[in-house]
């Protein structure tokens, strides 16, 4: 019976925690329903019926070029940078694993030590060999992403090709397939749990990320972040509250979203890039 | 086919290296090289030799930085782990409604450090208006905002990783423990901390790297207010290079600095987990 109190005890305690936990989030959902000049000075009084805004702050938002774009060009740039990263980082760390003339070798440690260097070391210069080659544009920043997400992609991936055995692709070998051939039918599909691995850490990375966008892409083409941040920077009366908690709200949705559904993936995923990294 | 492989060089490596040289190689290399130099854009430079190094170890906001991000991530480091742990050893006790709590606790860490951060200067002021102040007040209160978004940001994340590191405990191993007549602290103090081991070194490190590197956080909850008080390295190297005209080649310094002390955290790291997989 003793034991059954504890359960109890610790029970109640993780419930209340849950909701210390869900209480930052709950705000500002809640927040996000209420009117503009009801949210600073008093962000835990629910709304009432004066400062109930209904989904005002969402239409208004939205409609406003500013969110909804940022929002799809957050997406647009999230997706095929990501798509780039997990189908490029996949085939050179396969080339460089299989080679033998040394150069791969070379090319491993340079990933490698690319991890461990801060993004303000290369801030500056970064930005300026990208607006020289005329990356500064949500295409363009794409290739920006492969080059500086490639050092994890690229090892992590590595660390897997280790574990196939080679038998495997001689066995295609002789049957005909040539290096493509090879990597597409037999490689790539046992990359495939890394390479899920790979794509949520840097979707999360590249969807969440602010500092690289703001200085390359600007005030020109705002991603989400970058449109929440210059959104505050405004003379403090005019910032729009409402639209504001809008937009966190959308920033936050498709994370959640995502992570309810695939759970046990980021999980796993978060902790084997943590676990390498 | 090793011949063969070589002519498929283009496809398979060019792409991602090309990539890799513009937005990796060569700006690191330039960054080296500005470094010593005096700049106000990357093509002006001149070489000025040891220069920006002796300025920024006497420029106050630098070494305010250093001071206050070290403080931070000692704090950090600390609570984070204290609390994933615990968090972690009541998770592993098979109450009903673990997988829920593990999914709630684990979820902050998902979030944007930019959203992080407005979201608890939304509550952290929220509380403070009850006091007729707010965050930007005092350095303290930013000092402590930040502790405790950090904390409510990792924390599900070393939890994770505990989690993860208890389970592999054997089970034969705590119950003959506890045939032996041991406690339930003499369990945790003998048993359960030296075999979680592994995961303390991993989390330790993460969180000091994470906490160290802080950028996005510190910008959106105090920017540095009060008078660049809470500023933490990053974004000091962020507003010399960008907030003060003529300080370029000062800024570039200070994250050539940055980027070796990650780099001998990295290193020391390197070494801790390479020492404990040996003895295991």
């Amino acid at each position: 019976m003793k034991m059954k109190k504890n359960e109890i005890f610790l029970f109640s305690l993780l419930i209340i925690l849950s909701c210390v936990f869900l209480f930052p989030i709950a705000i500002v959902v809640m927040n996000s329903f209420k009117t503009k000049f009801s949210i600073m000075g008093s962000p835990f009084k629910l709304p009432d019926s004066e400062t109930f805004a209904g989904l005002d702050n969402y239409i208004t938002g939205i409609s406003s070029a500013d969110i909804g774009g940022s929002f799809l060009r957050s997406a647009f740039i999230t997706v095929f940078s990501v798509g780039a990263l997990v189908l490029l980082c996949s085939m050179t760390a396969w080339y460089i694993m299989r080679d033998k003339t040394g150069i791969g070798k070379i090319l491993y440690r340079l990933f490698l030590f690319s991890m461990i260097v801060p993004f303000q070391m290369v801030m500056y210069t970064m930005t300026y060999v990208a607006t020289a080659l005329k990356l500064n544009n949500p295409v363009g920043i794409i290739a920006v992403y492969l080059g500086f997400g490639s050092g994890l992609s690229v090892f992590m991936l590595a660390g897997f090709v280790k574990s196939i055995p080679r038998e495997l692709e001689e066995a295609a070998e002789i049957d005909g397939c040539n290096p493509i051939q090879t990597f597409f039918r037999i490689v790539f599909p046992i990359l495939k749990p890394t390479a899920v691995t790979v794509a949520i850490l840097n979707a999360m990375w590249i969807w969440n990320d602010y500092l690289l966008p703001y200085l390359i892409l600007g005030n020109r083409y705002k991603t989400l972040p970058v449109a929440i941040q210059i959104s505050m920077q405004g003379a403090y009366g005019s910032v729009n509250w409402g639209g504001f908690m809008a937009m966190l709200v959308l920033a936050i949705l498709p994370i959640i979203i995502f992570y309810l559904f695939s759970q046990k993936y980021i999980i796993e995923g978060v902790i084997a890039g943590a676990v390498k990294g | 086919m090793k011949n063969n492989l070589k002519a498929y060089f283009p496809l398979f490596v060019l792409p991602t290296l090309a990539a890799f040289i513009i937005s990796f190689i060569i700006p690191f290399a330039m960054g080296l090289y500005l470094s010593f130099c005096r700049f106000t854009t990357v093509a002006n430079a001149e070489w000025t030799g040891l220069e920006n190094y002796r300025r920024i170890f006497s420029d106050s906001n630098f070494t305010n930085a250093l001071w206050f991000t070290v403080k931070f991530t000692a704090v950090s480091v600390i609570t984070v782990n204290i609390l994933a742990f615990f968090l972690a050893l009541a998770l592993t006790k098979g109450i009903r409604g673990t997988n829920v709590f593990r999914t709630i606790f684990f979820m902050p860490n998902l979030i944007g450090g930019i959203v992080l951060g407005y979201i608890w200067n939304l509550i952290i002021n929220g509380v403070l208006g009850f006091f007729g102040t707010d965050i930007t007040y005092k350095a303290e209160y930013g000092f402590w905002g930040l502790v405790v978004l950090t904390n409510w940001q990792l924390i599900g994340y070393m939890m994770v990783i505990y989690i993860a590191g208890l389970q592999n405990i054997p089970r034969d191993i705590m119950e003959a423990a506890e045939i032996d007549g041991a406690s339930k602290s003499q369990i945790i103090r003998r048993i359960t901390i030296p075999m979680v081991m592994p995961s303390v070194t991993i989390c330790t490190f993460l969180t000091l790297t994470n906490s160290f590197k802080l950028f996005d956080q510190n910008l959106a909850l105090t920017a540095g207010a009060p008078a660049r008080e809470t500023s933490m390295l990053a974004l000091d190297i962020y507003n010399t290079f960008y907030g003060r005209p003529g300080w370029q080649g000062a800024g570039q310094a200070k994250a050539v600095i940055f980027f070796i002390i990650a780099a001998a955290i990295a290193f020391i790291q390197l070494r801790a987990t390479e020492g404990k997989e040996a003895h295991s």
